[in-house]
């Protein structure tokens, strides 16, 4: 009788935990979830630091200047084509915004705070992460694939001096250049959308701007484009050179899924970052 | 003292473990072969000499240093000493040649320009590749491409290559010729060497050691005549497997299988007891092998070797390949005057379409509608189970006359 009873305590006892088991299941995916991000977290901060290391030597300069051209001079025509419409677009929409207030004689200001406090570093990040960051990742995740990385360790050769560091680098001195680039192509296409097409006075325009754009301005967009270009380099080069330790795939189809999530996890940080550090600026 | 050694070496990957309790030892000035199935950890094992892993139990001594207590700067220089051959070659695809060759002396010495360009051609130069120095590796056959892979290992004239299957994809001319190339080189620049290959039995021409990797362990490490005698699964498994295959193809056994027959046939006998031996020689081979390549002269060994085992394989013969050119077969339950007879029924069948055969063989591996005169000569002698069977072949070599001929016709 007794032993009956035991294994009835036991049968409902493990009921309980099946359905115990299920409540906890979303909760335990959540943990999971949580735990692996702030791994991948706490590895990026560490490969950063790492990267950022092992930059100071005089044999970086070489490799610094071929990424230089790959990131920075190789993206300038997409950069340029991008910023002129989209400064043609923010003069246009302007324009018409604010000529139904008569304020029309705003349009400089608008158009030039607008592109170099938000759009310039934003969509200047954005671009170079499709063009270069997406490369990145690709290309180092194509030589973890290949043995390239460890027959760099078997001579002796530092994988991150040789890869990562002067992609970092180059990515924080081209990000600000772009990012100027940007800023001055935008505002002539606002000139040519507001004052070529729409006819605004050219001085009403070019005054707007002299007199409320100040060099805080300026340089907190460049603050911003330094921020964004860590962020861009570490994502990208973070997971090319650690593709193999993907869990959902191997081999190339593994580098297709860094390359994407290289570009969609920089983008959503981008914007995240800009957010946080605007913040931060106004303050 | 070994310049290498593991003790107890466990390596785990996740639940699976790759390497179990592994003990070895590597000597210096040696060239030592690792064999094992494949998956069986050999490369796993090689990659923890340069390094590239850590075991998770035991100890790697290198000059007898266990590497685990040595300094960081220690390691390094040691590993310094260490050069890495990949098996799939590791290149850098966005390099030239060139580049790639040279990438460890640019980023690991202060050498000049002038001299880095200088090794680096040299090397080019002895790997044959100068028309190639200037090309990426996606424009190089996969040959080429090991061929870069070693000239990189080398270019730092280092005192330890470690070399992963390095005649894998490659044609028999180049397994040959990378075989005897390491050999070469190991000789010429006195480094130590450790293959990793599946290339048996001609790795063991090149070898001092072998080490034998079978389930999970190193089961034995000795020179390549102690493999013979070696009692294990790991004989019957791999090497003999092999061994099998290769008879199953040509009708010939290895020159071990044969040694050993050949003692069991001796055991079995009574000391009175004669046995015969036939010498075939396939007479024009060079200018087979000249005018046809080498394929097409493997091709005519191979055939006749098959004719050959069709006619003795039915009194008990065996053969064996002695040279490029050259088969051997006993005959231990024959005598002289019954290996006549069976050698007879062998020239008719040559004659009758055998020859024809053969030389159709050559000419489908080489592609090439050439042709080349060649003979076939066989010499028959008899031997005692006391005598020498090297005496015996000599005699049998003495005795040899044409059996066949392949005459090409007379182009006018």
């Amino acid at each position: 009788m007794a032993l009956i009873e035991d294994n009835r305590d036991v049968s409902s006892g493990s009921g309980k935990t099946s359905v115990g088991a299920l409540l906890e299941m979303p909760f335990a995916y959540l943990g999971r979830r949580v735990i692996h991000w702030i791994n991948t977290l706490g590895s990026a901060a560490i490969f950063l630091v790492t990267a950022v290391l092992k930059t100071f030597s005089a044999r970086q300069i070489p490799k610094v200047v071929q990424q230089i051209y790959y990131i920075g001079a190789m993206s300038t025509t997409i950069i340029m084509l991008v910023s002129l419409f989209t400064g043609m677009v923010l003069g246009l929409q302007s324009y018409h915004a604010l000529v139904k207030f008569g304020s029309q004689g705003a349009v400089g200001t608008l158009v030039s705070l607008s592109l170099i406090r938000e759009l310039g570093p934003v969509l200047t990040a954005i671009m170079i992460t499709a063009r270069a960051g997406s490369a990145m990742a690709a290309e180092i995740g194509i030589q973890r694939i290949t043995e390239q990385v460890d027959a760099l360790k078997t001579m002796r050769i530092d994988p991150f001096s040789y890869i990562i560091s002067p992609r970092i680098t180059a990515a924080v001195i081209s990000f600000p250049l772009l990012t100027t680039v940007f800023d001055m192509i935008g505002m002539i296409g606002g000139y040519i959308s507001s004052v070529v097409l729409m006819g605004l006075n050219a001085g009403v325009f070019i005054h707007s701007i002299q007199a409320y754009v100040d060099m805080k301005d300026l340089t907190d967009g460049f603050v911003k484009s330094i921020v964004f270009a860590v962020i861009v380099a570490t994502v990208c080069c973070y997971q090319g050179y650690y593709v193999h330790r993907r869990q959902d795939s191997k081999g190339a189809k593994a580098v297709g899924l860094a390359t994407t999530s290289a570009v969609v996890v920089s983008c959503v940080l981008i914007l995240i970052a800009d957010y946080v550090v605007t913040s931060l600026l106004i303050l | 003292m070994p310049l290498i050694e593991f003790k107890n070496v466990t390596k785990r990957f996740g639940d699976q473990t790759v390497l179990d309790q592994v003990n070895l030892q590597i000597y210096e000035g040696q060239i030592t072969t690792i064999i094992g199935l494949s998956g069986s950890g050999k490369s796993v094992l090689l990659k923890h000499i340069v390094g590239l892993l850590r075991p998770d139990e035991g100890t790697i001594f290198f000059r007898g240093r266990p590497l685990d207590k040595m300094k960081r700067a220690e390691v390094a220089e040691a590993m310094s000493q260490i050069s890495y051959m990949f098996q799939n070659n590791a290149l850098f695809s966005s390099m030239t040649v060139f580049d790639n060759i040279a990438l460890p002396l640019v980023e690991k010495t202060k050498l000049k320009k002038s001299e880095i360009y200088q090794r680096v051609m040299a090397r080019i130069e002895q790997t044959e590749l100068t028309d190639a120095a200037f090309k990426y590796p996606s424009e190089l056959s996969g040959g080429m491409q090991k061929r870069v892979a070693l000239a990189r290992a080398l270019v730092t004239d280092p005192k330890v290559v470690l070399f992963d299957e390095p005649t894998t994809g490659q044609d028999p001319v180049r397994k040959n010729a990378i075989l005897s190339m390491v050999a070469q080189y190991q000789k010429k620049f006195n480094f130590t060497a450790v293959l990793v290959s599946h290339e048996i039995p001609d790795v063991f021409f090149i070898s001092n050691r072998i080490l034998a990797l079978y389930d999970k362990k190193v089961v034995f490490q000795g020179t390549p005549e102690e493999l013979n005698e070696f009692d294990h699964p790991f004989n019957d498994e791999v090497i003999r497997s092999i061994e099998s295959l290769q008879k199953e193809l040509t009708g010939l056994y290895s020159q071990r299988q044969f040694k050993m027959l050949h003692h069991l046939q001796l055991k079995r006998r009574k000391g009175d007891e004669n046995y015969c031996l036939i010498v075939f020689t396939l007479s024009g081979a060079e200018a087979l092998v000249q005018k046809m390549g080498y394929d097409a002269a493997q091709a005519v060994t191979h055939a006749m070797g098959i004719y050959v085992d069709k006619h003795f394989g039915t009194i008990g013969g065996f053969s064996t390949r002695l040279k490029s050119n050259e088969i051997v077969t006993m005959l231990p339950y024959s005598n002289i005057q019954e290996a006549e007879s069976v050698l007879q029924e062998l020239i008719a069948d040559f004659r009758q379409e055998g020859i024809k055969n053969i030389w159709l063989e050559a000419q489908h591996n080489s592609g090439l509608e050439n042709c080349v005169d060649f003979a076939i000569l066989a010499g028959i002698a008899e031997g005692q189970p006391a005598s020498e069977i090297d005496a015996v072949m000599e005699e049998a070599r003495s005795q040899q006359k044409e059996i066949g001929r392949m005459q090409c016709p007379v182009q006018e």
